[in-house]
């Protein structure tokens, strides 16, 4: 069989086929496909993205090129090729020589994927010492180069260091030169830079695609990001529940589409908004504020922001730039040490205790995990109908019928009310807490990232309902999120920060237009584009005011 | 196999538990003689008569045993729900309250735990007069101290949600957030505990009356029958092992319920199952 492979292809899946059992209490056993016949084949050096929504088998695909199927996952048809012999037929003792030696694999999260208590390079030099490819000497030798190559810092010492001695992007590389120790011919890497910064995933990006040309290995790039694999893929399958969409070269499905999905893939977040100019008197005006936890150091420094009614106030920032704890301290959860916030001309008691029940309807929060933020023992019914209850006072028919009312509003079936938040997909789950949160009939809804969990058409459908309910209900927006694109897509104004302090603030026409300061020159930049050669150019002009400095 | 949808497992350990409370229940009505009169040889073997044969003094080992089924059960159900009404109200209030009141809650139920509860018990009722309703007491409130940890470590699991901050955001009082928000989210571990904490207090009992601090002579229960009888072993009479074999039983029912519960209630509809 191995003579009917080309010369280069070196991972040919065939006819893949993905099943999982499914036990339900009180039901029969069932069996359900979640890889349904994906073909492919992959030459030395090439790098293959494979785009899907949550569901569409993406990772189960990745894992299945190692021959691994993850928690009950069985490989039920099909054949796996690699360098010339079905994986799937072979051995444990077979699969175990394939793994770690042939195919290595880069996690989401890297951080979840080392062992605390061991160095850097001791970890990383672990499989290609187990499999007995060099020495310990060569393999260090080696890891330090992989290092200089993805950029790390102190390359020759860095290793020397225990994983929470470095950053999260700092450790998603060293998981590549991991992966890339051993001289692999097929990395997988699953979602690679998810998990990071927008600043630090353009980084980690232009590491790996430098590592892979360096090295020439092949890989899968596995993302729901089209934008990042875009850069780094040179061509593209789409999945969608388990079925292949569309495959081609990267520039073909990002310039002409063939399928409905992938072109929706395409031109997602292609929402048009124009910015309102604001009016006189803001309906939140929080003024000074300085917060910190306890007697820590000051996670807000002097943050002062107006939000206007009827209107978006987007703050952005990265992780750790205190967009959260800004939530908090308006919400009343955590009373700032100074400065002060006034809602409607009048100041808000600092302390959620201290505040009157009518306050507190005034200003809901929507979070960024639905799942979390409902009682999964409640019915939506319930969820959606205390608000109304315990603020409005409404019972019996009144409630029923203004239950209905915001169902409608949220687009859901009104005998949504009778299921519980574990039967809902995570957009509809999004879609009844904006319902919990209109419920309550305020003048100001926070937004904590409560698009960051979907998928990217899902989220835009939940911000087109956002802004749609905005124009019908007045309500204003405190828009909390690390996404530039979902900022332009809804703002009205915007407020950069950056470690606590605001970087710029002001409308969106004024923060989104030259000059900028560094920091938001910087996060603008990192926003990965739909086209190809947006990396190079960015990297590229970096360089350039690096070298200019 | 699932008849009516439920395991047989479960089939078995609801029967079986199903005829241990009717035999408690009925005692009265079903014992073939009364509980602690004489009416033969002692240590009989079984006969027509006699089911189960006689015990050390003669008496009717049957009547014994489904009196008995009345004192142990009886006594450990009430024991239980005692313990959880006790260790959850107070577990989930420290959780949710927190600062001083759970430091110091939390710090009592420590000094508890710490003394070994056997040696506590015997203390307290060698000190105490042993009636029914002070043995109910101190095996409540001993065992309230497990209900208690658990509880609480449950709660303040759910405490930090964001269903739970939700709450509180719309202004819920606390007796909403531990009755609408914490119990629900808490119950299937508390309703598996219940009924592994309900084979601790019989086994509790039976070791308490086995050491002569808990149900007093004549009236029956198991740990007692065990020990009024176990001298008998020595000449090869087996009657002690007739009360030490329903006690091992009603364990393993009650267990095998309790399993199912858990099954059901984690995997419920919304439940919290598999996380």
């Amino acid at each position: 069989m191995a003579n009917d492979l080309n010369d280069d292809s070196f991972l040919d899946i065939r006819n893949l086929q993905i099943g999982v059992t499914v036990r339900e209490p009180g039901e029969p056993p069932r069996d359900i496909e979640i890889v349904q016949g994906v073909s492919t084949v992959l030459g030395k050096g090439k790098v293959l993205g494979l785009i899907g929504e949550s569901g569409a088998g993406k990772s189960t695909i990745g894992l299945a090129s190692l021959g691994y199927g993850r928690g009950g996952v069985e490989i039920t048809g099909g054949e796996v090729w690699v360098n010339g012999r079905d994986i799937l037929e072979l051995s444990r003792g077979g699969l175990n020589t394939l793994r770690g030696r042939e195919v290595c694999y880069v996690s989401q999260s890297a951080a979840a994927g080392f062992n605390p208590a061991h160095r850097l390079i001791d970890q990383v030099i672990e499989a290609t010492l187990e499999h007995g490819l060099m020495t310990r000497a060569e393999a260090k030798a080696r890891a330090r180069e992989l290092f200089a190559a993805l950029s790390l810092p102190n390359p020759d010492t860095i290793g020397d260091r225990y994983p929470h001695q470095v950053s999260g992007g700092q450790l998603q590389r060293v998981m590549t030169a991991m992966a890339l120790c051993p001289k692999p011919d097929l990395i997988v890497f699953d979602e690679p830079t998810t998990a990071l910064d927008v600043t630090t995933q353009i980084d980690v990006l232009a590491a790996i695609k430098n590592a892979i040309r360096l090295t020439g290995v092949a890989a899968l790039y596995i993302t729901h990001d089209l934008a990042v694999v875009a850069q780094v893929a040179d061509e593209i399958m789409v999945l969608r529940g388990g079925e292949m969409v569309e495959h081609g070269t990267t520039q073909q499905i990002i310039e002409a589409p063939q399928e409905e999905y992938t072109k929706a893939l395409v031109s997602v977040r292609s929402i048009v908004h124009e910015g309102k100019q604001p009016g006189p008197d803001p309906i939140l005006r929080v003024e000074n504020i300085v917060a910190a936890y306890g007697n820590g150091p000051r996670i807000l420094d002097d943050v002062s922001v107006d939000l206007h009614a009827g209107q978006t106030l987007a703050v952005v920032g990265e992780s750790g730039s205190g967009k959260s704890t800004l939530a908090r301290v308006i919400t009343g959860l955590l009373p700032p040490r100074s400065g002060q916030i006034a809602f409607d001309g009048r100041p808000l008691t600092p302390a959620l205790r201290d505040r009157p029940a009518d306050d507190l309807r005034q200003i809901q929060m929507i979070y960024q995990m639905a799942d979390t933020a409902m009682n999964p023992r409640q019915t939506i019914g319930t969820i959606i109908g205390r608000p109304l209850q315990f603020y409005l006072g409404l019972s019996g028919k009144a409630l029923r019928a203004r239950i209905d009312e915001l169902l409608d509003l949220i687009e859901l079936p009104r005998d949504m009310a009778r299921r519980y938040p574990a039967e809902l997909s995570g957009g509809q789950k999004q879609r009844v807490c904006i319902a919990r949160a209109l419920a309550a009939e305020p003048k100001i809804i926070i937004c904590d990232e409560v698009t960051s969990a979907l998928d990217p058409l899902v989220a835009d459908g939940i911000l087109k309902l956002l802004l749609d309910l905005q124009a019908r209900e007045g309500v204003a927006y405190l828009f909390i999120t690390h996404d530039l694109a979902t900022v332009k897509a809804i703002a009205d104004s915007i407020a950069v920060m950056h470690l606590g302090k605001l970087a710029r603030y002001g409308t969106k026409a004024e923060v989104l237009s030259p000059p900028f300061d560094d920091y938001t020159d910087l996060l603008l930049s990192s926003v990965p584009e739909m086209k190809l050669g947006w990396l190079e150019e960015v990297m590229a002009h970096r360089k350039m005011e690096g070298a200019g400095n | 196999m699932r008849p009516l949808g439920i395991p047989i497992s479960a089939w078995i350990g609801l029967i079986s538990t199903g005829l241990f409370v009717f035999a408690a229940v009925f005692a009265p009505l079903i014992a073939p003689y009364p509980m602690t009169e004489i009416v033969g040889a002692v240590w009989e073997p079984r006969s027509a008569e006699h089911w189960l044969g006689t015990d050390n003094l003669g008496r009717d080992l049957l009547s014994r045993m489904i009196y008995g089924a009345r004192t142990t059960l009886g006594i450990a159900a009430a024991a239980t729900i005692l313990s959880f009404t006790l260790g959850s109200a107070l577990g989930m209030t420290a959780a949710v309250v927190g600062g001083w009141i759970d430091q110091l809650l939390s710090r009592f139920v420590d000094l508890l735990m710490s003394i070994p509860t056997l040696i506590f018990a015997l203390v307290v009722l060698s000190v105490m007069p042993v009636s029914i309703p002070v043995l109910i007491l101190v095996m409540g409130i001993l065992d309230s101290t497990r209900v208690y940890r658990l509880s609480r470590a449950v709660a303040v699991d759910v405490n930090v949600m964001d269903f739970v901050e939700a709450a509180k955001l719309r202004g819920e009082g606390r007796i909403w957030i531990v009755t609408r928000e914490i119990l629900p989210n808490a119950l299937s571990t508390l309703v598996a505990e219940l009924g592994l904490r309900f084979i601790f207090a019989v086994l509790f009992l039976s070791s308490l009356s086995f050491l002569g601090l808990g149900i007093q002579p004549p009236a029956a229960d198991w740990g007692g029958m065990v020990k009024e009888n176990k001298d008998g072993i020595v000449f090869g009479i087996g009657a002690a092992l007739i009360p030490a074999g329903a006690i091992a039983l009603l364990a393993i029912s009650v267990n095998l319920v309790a399993d199912w519960i858990l099954n059901r209630t984690t995997d419920l509809k919304g439940g919290r199952g598999g996380q």
